[in-house]
């Protein structure tokens, strides 16, 4: 029987198909009809119509799960929801994946998501915008904004996205789910299409701390394919910790919770974690990350720079889509498919980043981002001889209407503040549910995320403290997205 | 600031075709993300190494090992325009 | 040679090196020669979305060979940067190259007796596609159409930066043979011209003497020797030219036509090159330890200079037999396989019958190894000696040399079942041959004694005719002055 199989955490239904209490195509065709009956969500780009067939004594025993539509998986349409891409069928599945497939998971479909992983609210989908389960006139966040409303949703019991500024962290937050960006290199990023190299990381998005470590654990390892995956030295634990006693946690006070930018009901819901995890036995203190706030600088450089060389492969002539232009010349041709297969946002990126790589700007902008990356990434370092983590809010706001920030890209931008920082440092970051709050001006309360990061490799650590904040929270027992039960 | 034939210049480098008022919009909406970028100018960071790469490994090499092309079929069928055995493009710089 | 007219020529090279790995720089797809086109590729080197390098352990191998037989310094650490641009024939959109940390850099190679040429640096990138042009298509009216071929594309290249030191269009072709038959002795290419494996641009200008450097041009497509040094020596003309009639000298870039041996102007580009380079993300760093390094440089076989040092002091073979054994690796090989197998080989007599008579059934056969044919190194060494002991003459041992290239055999064996021994004038038969001989060419004796010698041809052809060339032929001479008393 697999009513009410939406309602539990993936690790349950794993321990459901090892017991044989339901088949892993019985829990295939479940979660295929709650896609097809929510599809006014935007969350999938694309869904399997059978599942592939998995041994029932394997690792995740067939669970579905959701992929982000930036991976590729052989024959399968990947488009990174670019209308560049529309109709191609990768000849290679991405290493990430393909784990996931000898680990025994199920891909169930491949999720919506802001162009080439471009934006903060998935709005930028060549396709259609991803709606938030919570309130379907808002957004999920982005870029894996479907990948969260699908799990937000009980589309698919877990996910996986990807994570460059914020991308995975943020939607989590915002659709009051658990997301986990890894530490750079514990993920091979081979056949994840490219955004910005030195900064993409794969991650879960999932329902509870538990199940992001089991699909993390499944995920990690470095590649042969992918010579910047490092893997990590120890196997990932699962988390079981409750106390945080003798835990020292840090609030850096550009990102505390009265910060400026920082929405007040996001606010409020942040100290009561915080007092949460006082009462858990942790200690806080407030502590400073003084290059912080150069964050979106450094990240709107390095980012862009990397994404337009990145998306320069995208020129019509081997693979993808081509419109001749007018002349018939190869520069018309260029000109015009890129212009007609990339979206307003991309082109953006692309612009910004050839900008500030070209002639005369390089030192000026990519040459001081790097060295402000560097200072980053020290305050951090510097953090962590203090501190075991760190706490700030994932999101300034809670999710914000569709159509609100498209026309206004620094404002988009800033949907990023609070986790860009660690992406620049390449650190790990964990987003979990810690409560509700009204958008600005009232309505419906909607779901805030607690961001929890530590130094590199710290996964292990990180998911037992945000274990044990998330037991205390008891987030999803308290609050529920509406129209959830079947 | 960014101005018009500065966006013009950097889409023939970036090969995007942009419209008038593609250009106009690109150039008031870059002026004001690099009019926010320029915070980071007030920094002294003269003495700061960059940082390309979070990631401290070196060495990280394949070994010299033939592993089998894929079939020519397999490639050309992802192809806009595939034409005498290649991938076909008008000659360039005509 | 150029009418300098009191201008210096400033010449620098930039060569390009394709190195004889199994693989390609980023990918496991094997190198091609001359395989239908795109049989060797894959989703990496097709630059396919999500795919990622991984740098070729032996490449980097041979790119330190280079570095440490050009005398440079080897980095400590190096990086990749990506080359921004956009062209067919690069899948990526970007070239993986060097940019400001080369492997190699700050090294010298003297040509013996001519010039000393500083290298600038020698660094690591991956060769473009082939892009095969078409007529006119009737595709688009007007436009020609090209194909692209992948096979090339990623092949692993070493680039050699010279510093402006050539003052001659000889002066570069004889460095360029240097440094030609330098790889080559170390066994990382098939350095070969036609085929592409070497190619060569020059960076040209000329200045009056003792002033600073003014406007340079560079040539493109010269491939072969001949043509590089008809190339630039056509361009000094050229910018002399232009100075002497008060025009300037404009940096551009030209094209040698070695059917009309004219250099045009590549039609200027609608714009300025910009690369944007930048550190490539997606591998980390080359650090070869000095251990490494070392080890490596005990590799190194002798170069071309010293092994012309040893030919003389060691050999005695000195000049244009020398240089050819040098300057083709193949061939000196085998002159000294040959030379060690017995002591007693006159090694100035050996040298010139390699650089001679092998050469030449080498040229017939279209082959450079003499050990892919059926000679071997013992035959060879037996028929020398067989030659100093004027066993066999040197006219009959060409025959013999001849039949042991094609068929193989024993020397002796062939100039027993030939009959091609040489006549044994104890006997007296070669003087009775002589003296017939004489008889024959009355006239000819006429001629020789009212002193026009060169009339003993006659008689000398009419003994070799009758002895079938077994005769020696000092000897037939010898005979004759003897019997005429001249
Ligand atoms: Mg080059
Ligand atoms: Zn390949």
């Amino acid at each position: 029987m697999t009513t009410g199989a939406h309602d539990v955490p993936a690790a349950q239904l794993v321990d459901g198909l090892h017991n044989g209490d339901f088949s892993s195509t019985e829990l295939f065709a479940h979660f295929r009809r709650r896609i097809d009956e929510q599809s006014d969500l935007g969350a999938f780009l694309w869904t399997a119509e059978e599942a592939s067939e998995v041994p029932t004594d394997s690792a995740l025993a067939g669970v579905p799960i959701a992929i982000k539509d930036i991976f590729c998986a052989e024959d399968v349409p990947t488009t990174a929801a670019s209308k560049i891409l529309e109709g191609y069928r990768p000849p290679y599945t991405a290493t990430a994946v393909r784990k996931l497939e000898q680990a025994g998971a199920v891909s169930i479909g491949k999720t919506n998501m802001d162009e080439f992983a471009m934006g903060s609210s998935s709005e930028n989908s060549a396709f259609h915008p991803v709606r938030n389960p919570w309130d379907r006139e808002r957004v999920p966040g982005g870029s894996s904004g479907g990948s969260a409303a699908a799990v937000a949703g009980k589309l698919a019991p877990w996910a996986i996205g990807t994570d460059t500024g914020g991308s995975i962290r943020q939607p989590a937050a915002l659709c009051g789910i658990v997301g986990l960006k890894p530490t750079y290199g514990s993920i091979s990023r081979y056949g994840m299409i490219a955004f910005a190299s030195s900064l993409d990381q794969c991650g879960p998005l999932t329902r509870n701390v538990s199940d992001a470590a089991l699909l993390f654990k499944h995920l990690v390892g470095s590649d042969p394919c992918d010579p910047t995956s490092i893997g990590h030295a120890n196997e990932v634990e699962m988390p079981s910790r409750t106390s945080l006693e003798g835990v020292r946690f840090g609030i850096p006070k550009e990102m505390a919770g009265d910060a400026e930018g920082i929405e007040p009901g996001v606010g409020d819901v942040f100290d009561a974690a915080v007092g949460q995890i006082e009462q858990l036995g942790g200690t806080i203190e407030l502590t400073e990350l003084p290059h912080a706030q150069y964050g979106i600088s450094a990240y709107y450089v390095i980012a862009p720079a990397e994404a337009s060389s990145n998306l320069a492969r995208y020129d019509g002539v081997r693979f993808g889509m081509r419109v001749e232009g007018a002349q018939g010349s190869l520069l018309d041709l260029y000109k015009s498919t890129r212009a007609n297969g990339f979206g307003e946002e991309v082109k953006r990126r692309i612009m910004l980043g050839t900008f500030a790589l070209s002639s005369g700007y390089y030192d000026a902008y990519y040459g001081r981002a790097q060295r402000v990356r560097t200072k980053i990434a020290e305050d951090f370092r510097n953090a962590f001889e203090r501190f075991d983590f760190l706490l700030t809010p994932t999101s300034p706001s809670v999710a914000f209407r569709l159509g609100e920030r498209t026309a206004d890209p620094l404002a988009m931008y800033m949907s990023d503040y609070c986790t860009v920082p660690m992406s620049l440092a390449g650190i790990p970051a964990i987003s979990i549910p810690a409560g509700v709050a009204s958008p600005p001006g009232g309505g419906t309360a909607l779901p805030v995320g607690l961001q929890i990061c530590g130094p590199a490799f710290s996964e292990s650590k990180l998911l037992d403290a945000a274990h044990a904040i998330e037991q205390s929270i008891d987030f999803d027992a308290n609050h529920r997205p509406k129209g959830f039960d079947e | 600031m960014i101005d018009h034939d500065q966006v013009l210049h950097v889409a023939n480098l970036a090969r995007l075709d942009l419209s008038e008022q593609e250009v106009e919009r690109m150039a008031r909406d870059l002026s004001g993300v690099l009019d926010h970028i320029e915070k980071i100018s007030q920094l002294d960071l003269d003495r700061v190494r960059p940082t390309s790469h979070v990631v401290e490994v070196e060495n990280v090499l394949r070994p010299d090992e033939p592993r089998p092309s894929w079939p020519k079929q397999r490639v050309l069928e992802s192809a806009p325009d595939a034409a005498k055995g290649g991938f076909r493009v008008p000659t360039p710089g005509r | 040679m150029n009418d300098l007219r009191g201008y210096e020529p400033v010449i620098g090279l930039e060569i390009h090196v394709q190195l004889s790995t199994r693989t390609k720089m980023f990918c496991a797809c094997e190198l091609s020669f001359g395989e239908e086109p795109n049989t060797r590729t894959c989703p990496v080197c097709l630059g396919h979305p999500g795919t990622l390098p991984t740098a070729n352990q032996q490449a980097i191998r041979y790119g330190i060979m280079i570095g440490i037989a050009l005398g440079c310094e080897i980095a400590p650490r190096s990086i990749f940067h990506r080359k921004n641009y956009f062209y067919p024939d690069l899948p990526k959109g970007y070239q993986i190259s060097q940019y400001d940390t080369p492997l190699c850099s700050g090294g010298e190679l003297v040509v013996p007796g001519g010039p000393t040429v500083r290298i600038h640096r020698a660094h690591l990138e991956e060769d473009a596609a082939k892009l095969i042009h078409h007529g006119e298509s009737g595709r688009i009216h007007g436009a020609g159409e090209s194909i692209v071929d992948f096979n090339r594309g990623g092949t692993p290249l070493v680039e050699i930066v010279t510093e402006p030191d050539l003052r001659s269009a000889s002066d570069a072709r004889e460095f360029l043979q240097l440094l030609r038959t330098t790889i080559k002795q170390i066994g990382v290419s098939d350095v070969n011209m036609e085929e592409g494996s070497l190619r060569c641009d020059a960076n040209v200008s000329v200045r009056r003497k003792g002033e600073g450097l003014r406007a340079k041009t560079e040539l493109k497509n010269m491939n072969s020797f001949r043509f590089i040094e008809r190339g630039i020596e056509a361009e000094i003309e050229r910018q002399i030219e232009m100075w002497e009639s008060g025009s300037e000298v404009s940096g551009q870039t030209l094209h040698f036509d070695p059917g009309t041996g004219t250099l045009t102007s590549l039609r200027s580009k609608e714009e300025v090159h910009d690369y944007r380079y930048f550190p490539e993300p997606d591998l980390v760093p080359v650090a070869p330890g000095k251990s490494m390094v070392e080890e490596i440089r005990e590799q190194i076989p002798e170069l071309p200079v010293a092994r012309l040092q040893r030919y003389e002091s060691e050999y005695g073979v000195t000049d244009d037999a020398a240089q050819t054994l040098v300057n083709w690796v193949e061939l000196g090989m085998f002159f000294e396989q040959t030379m060690a197998l017995d002591g007693s080989v006159d090694a100035r007599l050996m040298a010139q019958w390699i650089t001679g008579e092998l050469v030449a059934r080498l040229r017939e056969a279209g082959v450079d190894d003499p050990s892919s044919t059926e000679l071997t190194s013992a035959a060879l060494a037996e028929l020398v000696v067989m030659v100093q002991d004027k066993a066999v003459s040197q006219f009959a041992a060409k025959e013999v040399l001849a039949a042991l290239v094609n068929e193989g055999g024993e020397p002796r064996a062939i100039v027993a079942a030939r009959d091609l021994g040489a006549i044994d004038d104890s006997s007296g038969e070669l003087a009775s041959i002589v003296e017939q001989a004489l008889a024959d060419n009355a006239d000819a004796v006429e001629t020789i004694k009212a002193g026009k010698q060169q009339a003993m041809g006659a008689i000398v052809g009419a003994v070799m005719r009758e002895t079938k060339g077994r005769a020696d032929g000092a000897e037939v001479n010898r005979l004759i002055r003897e019997r005429l008393g001249i």
